[in-house]
């Protein structure tokens, strides 16, 4: 249906560049999400190709043709915002209706529409309703059944579900999951929320300060984060960095020295490292294990049951704390010693300039 | 003992609301009472509070002047002047509350810097204006002062209830294919109804009331009501029930006007509760 092109796409507001070149396909029936920290520019990226805001430079196009100076309506996109921005004044049904109507849609053509979709989304007792008598849930119902009536090549969501408590939140996630797998729309999505990038993602976009630092498929930003920033950002808890220094250069990898503990042999391709250079080891709480053997030992601070997991709080002994995921079961104390072996094959390496190392070997679901 | 102390500043506040209240009130109240009197109550000193109430003064003033033709040019005018400085600041305040400008807040401020100019300042620029564009004693030329004086009020008032309105619904009916006029028609306006309908409200009684352009601008024709006023006041002789009559008589639709769309504009301000 649709293929969405930026090409070195740019906002300048007030001579502040905002957005600095970003370059994106977004292929035919994809599920895009862009994630990144506060005011790096997902939703300003979003407005523009949305038409909301004026593209400073750069092109975007939509199934081949260019359409920075065509008006919203015009590109064949819908959006959702975060504040539903439901017309308050209009109840459910005219609120789906307004954009079909003034698309010239015949009354009858209207009511079919909305009276389906009202369906699917579980909407159909609620039409006469005002949008300030509706709970927050099915205002986020009504907002995206105004998007989907209007049948949109491209769908474009801002924090859809950032107003929503935690459940109605994993509900409406499964719900737009499904429809996008019902609707194959292409879907443009913005979102602060780990599960939601993992979960309902084709494809991640992470941006900062305006800057596309890596696009791929949720395991792939997983397990081959591009650089330091990627792997702190995916992930939660976070990735642990610790500092290390190359011992040797060896067809299995690089072995690197911890500070304090064994030397580490980390499967990657060297490059050109050399050797007792400084470099960063990153590990995922979930890829330490508990082992009285293992190459570290530290001390616990502080100890997190959240039922089916425990996250210890490790302090090493130069004082860095690291996070370590345990099973729920764990006993452990605060201020007990522990051991702590770093799976190896999980382990990632960034040089100085942050930069990750290739892995020798690619994870398998990660495409 | 807190619910007493908090009773005391509460209870003092009141006291304090209806002292000013009554104060502003009363010489509307005076007004009123002296139209009911004879010319000799009326300049009595000390003043009669109980008096023999009769409706002489009303009498005379409807002998003496056509009040329907003042009134109905005060509402044509009022009307008219309304209507033009909406349809003028509708574009202008939605232009200036949703694509501000470097230079909007500065406009913003001059516009308002305006009416601090004394209107008898430019008394002779614009009578002679008025003059050579043939408007002098026209309705249509005291309207377009009285629209032009209160643009600057109007367009502020609007500017700062649009400023409340959520943008993204805005957004949302850009979205939807509204194009410039139906955003504004049919998404901005609903929404903004309540501060509109007070915005045209005050307006028109700021028109009703303007004395100084009325009285220099109309001499017969286009004479509004506070020329009716003005011609009861004589240099010498007895007028004061007379004057008193007369005022009441040209305030009293406005008053009656504001009363009942006061109410309404509530409801409207409730219903229309956005969120
Ligand atoms: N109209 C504007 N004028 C000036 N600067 C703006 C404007 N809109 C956004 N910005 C700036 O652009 C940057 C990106 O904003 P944007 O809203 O796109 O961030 P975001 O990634 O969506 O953040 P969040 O996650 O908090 O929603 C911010 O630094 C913001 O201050
Ligand atoms: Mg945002």
């Amino acid at each position: 249906m649709a293929k969405v092109e930026l090409r070195d796409i740019r906002k300048t507001y007030h001579a502040e560049e905002i957005i600095k070149g970003v370059s994106l396909d977004i292929n035919d029936e994809e599920f895009v999400v862009f994630v990144g920290p506060s005011g790096c520019g997902k939703s300003t990226l979003l407005r523009m190709i949305a038409g909301l805001e004026e593209i400073s430079a750069g092109d975007l196009l939509i199934d081949g043709k260019r359409v920075n100076d065509i008006e919203p309506a015009k590109r064949g996109l819908a959006m959702v915002f975060q504040s539903y921005a439901l017309y308050p004044h209009m109840n459910v049904y005219q609120n789906m209706e307004f954009g079909l109507k003034l698309a010239g849609m015949p009354e009858p053509e209207r009511r079919q529409k909305i009276n389906d979709v009202a369906k699917t989304l579980q909407l159909d007792s609620y039409l006469k309703h005002k949008p300030g008598q509706l709970s927050g849930g099915q205002r986020q119902r009504v907002a995206i059944g105004r998007a989907i009536v209007r049948n949109p090549k491209v769908f474009l969501f801002d924090e859809p579900l950032s107003n929503l408590d935690a459940a109605l939140r994993g509900q409406m996630r499964v719900e737009l999951a499904t429809l996008h797998r019902r609707l194959k729309a292409t879907t443009i999505y913005v979102t602060h929320d780990q599960v939601e990038a993992m979960t309902m993602a084709d494809k991640i976009v992470v941006l900062q300060k305006g800057v596309v630092e890596q696009v791929g498929s949720p395991l792939e930003l997983y397990h081959h984060p591009r650089n330091l920033f990627v792997a702190r950002f995916i992930g939660s808890p976070p990735m642990n960095f610790l500092p290390v220094t190359v011992r040797s250069v060896t067809e299995n990898g690089i072995v690197v020295a911890l500070d304090h503990g064994a030397p580490v042999t980390v499967p990657v391709l060297p490059g050109e490292t050399a050797s007792a250079e400084a470099m960063t080891l990153g590990i995922r709480p979930e890829h330490i294990v508990l082992d009285p053997q293992g190459e570290i030992t530290g001390t616990i601070r502080m100890v997190e049951r959240l039922g089916a997991l425990t996250l210890l709080h490790v302090a090493l002994p130069d004082g860095a704390l690291i996070i370590v995921q345990t099973d729920g079961d764990h006993g452990g104390e605060v201020d007990a010693p522990v051991g702590l072996r770093l799976l190896a094959e999980n382990c990632h390496l960034f040089d100085a300039r942050g930069m990750a190392l290739t892995k020798l070997v690619r994870h398998r679901l990660a495409g | 003992m807190a619910r007493k102390t908090q009773l005391l500043p509460k209870i003092a506040l009141g006291v304090v609301g209806w002292a000013v209240a009554l104060w502003i009130f009363f010489p509307i109240f005076w007004m009123v009472l002296t139209g009911f009197k004879t010319e000799m109550d009326a300049i009595s000193t000390p003043p009669h509070l109980i008096f023999h109430p009769t409706l002489q003064s009303y009498h005379d003033v409807f002998a003496q002047e056509n009040y329907w033709h003042f009134t109905f040019n005060t509402v044509l005018m009022s009307v008219f002047a309304t209507g033009g400085a909406l349809l003028l600041g509708v574009p202008a305040a939605y232009s200036m509350a949703f694509f501000p400008g470097k230079r909007t807040r500065g406009t913003l401020l001059w516009m308002l810097s305006t009416r601090m100019l004394p209107p008898v300042g430019v008394l002779v620029p614009v009578y002679l204006i008025a003059r050579s564009t043939h408007l002098l004693d026209t309705i249509i030329g005291l309207g377009i002062i009285n629209l032009l004086t209160n643009l600057p009020i109007i367009v502020w008032m609007l500017y700062t209830f649009f400023k409340e309105v959520p943008v993204p619904i805005l957004e949302a009916g850009r979205m939807d294919g509204a194009n410039r006029w139906q955003e504004i028609s049919v998404v901005l306006l609903p929404l903004a109804l309540p501060g509109i309908a007070s915005t045209a409200l005050l307006s028109l009684i700021l028109c009703w009331n303007e004395a100084f352009w009325s009285l220099n601008l109309t001499s017969s024709n286009a004479a509004p009501l506070a020329s009716f006023i003005a011609s009861f006041s004589s240099p010498e002789g007895l007028f004061f029930a007379k004057l008193s009559a007369a005022s009441t008589l040209a305030v009293a639709p406005i008053l009656v006007f504001g009363w009942f769309s006061q109410k309404q504009l509530v409801r409207g301000l409730t219903f229309g509760a956005v969120k």
